[in-house]
């Protein structure tokens, strides 16, 4: 099934939670994505999940990205069973105090994935059994991917930086 | 003997611990022999890969790539120059296309090569380790002689690769090819079915396919517990459609599916088809450019996920461009990241001993881990 068809049948399942279907401009190359409403985003990635004619059963990357006005959460996902993936976005609006309902029931590799976004971007994942920093040292403080990052001078008597 | 009160004890196993391949540190909750958890803690080796590279233009981000997976530099450079290309929608010349499969299956051989001899010394043999390093060396050579470097390349361009094979380079694979194929015979022979080796693997860390699938495992981890996914075959990519390989997956051949030895085997019998494939592309390899003619490196604003079959799993890049000479972000997906992240699960109930032979039947890279 192809990312358009996936889009359709989303849109009548869900149609108030799909927000925009964008395929990549003329010129231009890349993946075409979907993008969801935040609030319901676990349930839609379960019905991608357990849906019996899409049953995408691999999540391949959970990533964070910091615009100016937003933070997104990209799912990358792939089914073995029907060998089509799809791109599932979402965005956040709240920079303060972003939250987002976890999957890590869906995908057990969602778990560290989430973790690792939660560091890097200080998005919290709602009732994630184990959210903690995973490559930083715990009480870092700041979330260095955000492009407004400044890094604190001193970790435990270490200089930070050059 | 029943009223006898037994306590769990918690070890801290690493950072500097020598078979955690690198600086890992996990925290076993024992009874007595039994591991009851096995928690990893990651981020010793973390080195800013993904703020670097939003501060320097496309080409630059290479070298950094490089040092992800630092035993397999040729692969990580296919993941994120065909991720890039496939941004710009560049198309790459042939003999480069060629030239880059003959450097990534012979690095795919030295990873498995370093993975294979580590392997025994975790468990306790020497012999392959050194033999192992002496075949891998022959390879680090030839990289030697093509990139002028022996570990970190920074071979592959992007649209391409730096330069065209240097003049002796190929008759130097060729003796590598006819000298390699033995080489495994004998290390099947002292390791494979060596009988000591099957019993310390056999039937101890298995992984059943589902649970594979569910953590996301890929590569050898994914094969090992029976699923016949390999990148190269299934989602072609490069040249590997006109390549003639199998892939080799776990049947449960000394135990069950998914245990160390059916992972461990699987990397060998990668081995053999690298070879063949090397062989094949050598021989088929046309003339022509070496790198497509591009101006800077300057993708129209998009984004593009590109994964390729490394040799420790499924290697993918999450690239946004603005527009600007430098990527806006860059994810690395790691496969070795997600393989670690289900040791917990394999290992409770294990025991303290075979804890290590897990950990080195997985094959992490921690340079990937954290990146």
């Amino acid at each position: 099934m192809d990312s358009k068809t996936i889009a359709e049948k989303l849109k009548e399942k869900f149609p108030d939670a799909i927000e925009t279907f964008k395929e990549p401009a003329s010129g231009a190359h890349g993946d075409p994505w979907i993008e969801v409403s935040p609030e319901k985003i676990h349930t839609i990635l379960k019905f991608l999940r357990e849906n019996e004619n899409l049953s995408f059963d691999n999540l391949l990357c959970i990533s964070g990205v910091d615009y100016s006005d937003r933070l997104e959460i990209v799912y990358h996902l792939h089914s073995y069973h029907h060998l089509h993936k799809i791109v599932i976005k979402t965005l956040l609006k709240d920079k303060q105090n972003p939250q987002i309902e976890t999957v890590c029931d869906l995908w057990k590799g969602a778990n560290w994935l989430e973790r690792e976004v939660y560091d890097l971007f200080g998005i919290s994942f709602k009732n994630h059994p184990d959210l903690r920093r995973i490559l930083l040292p715990d009480d870092w403080e700041g979330y260095p991917l955000r492009k407004d990052y400044k890094h604190q001078d001193y970790w435990h008597g270490i200089k930070i930086g050059m | 003997m029943s009223e006898l009160k037994t306590q769990e004890l918690t070890i801290n196993m690493g950072p500097q611990h020598p078979s955690t391949h690198g600086v890992l540190r996990i925290e076993l909750l024992t009874d007595g022999e039994v591991c009851m958890r096995a928690i990893p803690h990651i981020g010793y080796l973390h080195r800013c890969f993904e703020k670097h590279a939003e501060n320097v233009d496309y080409m630059g981000v290479m070298p950094f790539v490089d040092r992800m997976d630092y035993v397999a530099s040729m692969n990580n450079d296919i993941a994120y120059a065909m991720a890039v290309e496939k941004l710009l929608g560049v198309e790459v010349p042939k003999r480069a296309e060629f030239i880059r499969v003959v450097m990534a299956e012979l690095n795919r051989i030295a990873s498995h090569l370093l993975a294979i001899g580590t392997y025994g010394l975790d468990v306790g043999t020497f012999t392959p380790f050194m033999w192992a390093f002496r075949d891998r060396e022959f390879i680090l050579d030839i990289f030697e002689m093509a990139s002028g470097a022996r570990l970190l390349y920074n071979y592959l361009w992007i649209g391409g690769v730096w330069m065209d094979v240097t003049p002796g380079i190929e008759e130097k694979i060729k003796e590598f090819g006819d000298y390699f194929g033995p080489r495994i015979d004998e290390l099947d022979t002292i390791l494979s079915y060596n009988q000591i080796f099957i019993n310390r693997t056999k039937n101890v860390g298995i992984i059943p396919l589902e649970t594979a699938i569910n953590y996301g495992l890929t590569g050898p981890n994914l094969r090992g517990s029976g699923k016949k996914w390999d990148l190269r075959k299934n989602e072609p990519y490069s040249i590997y459609p006109e390549l003639e390989f199998d892939v080799p997956i776990g049947t449960g051949e000394m135990g069950a599916v998914g245990d160390c030895w059916d992972r461990y085997m699987v990397r060998v019998r990668e081995m053999r088809e690298s070879l063949k494939l090397v062989k094949q592309a050598l021989k088929q390899m046309p003339a022509g450019p070496f790198r497509a003619k591009m101006q800077r490196v300057r993708p129209a604003p998009g984004e593009a996920y590109f994964k390729t079959e490394n040799p420790r799993g499924e290697l993918g890049f999450y690239i946004v461009s603005d527009g600007s000479i430098k990527p806006y972000r860059v994810k690395g997906k790691s496969p070795c990241f997600t393989s670690i992240s289900c040791l917990d699960e394999i290992c409770q109930g294990a025991m303290i001993a075979d804890v290590v032979a897990i950990i080195g039947s997985l094959d992490i890279v921690l340079g990937e881990v954290d990146r």
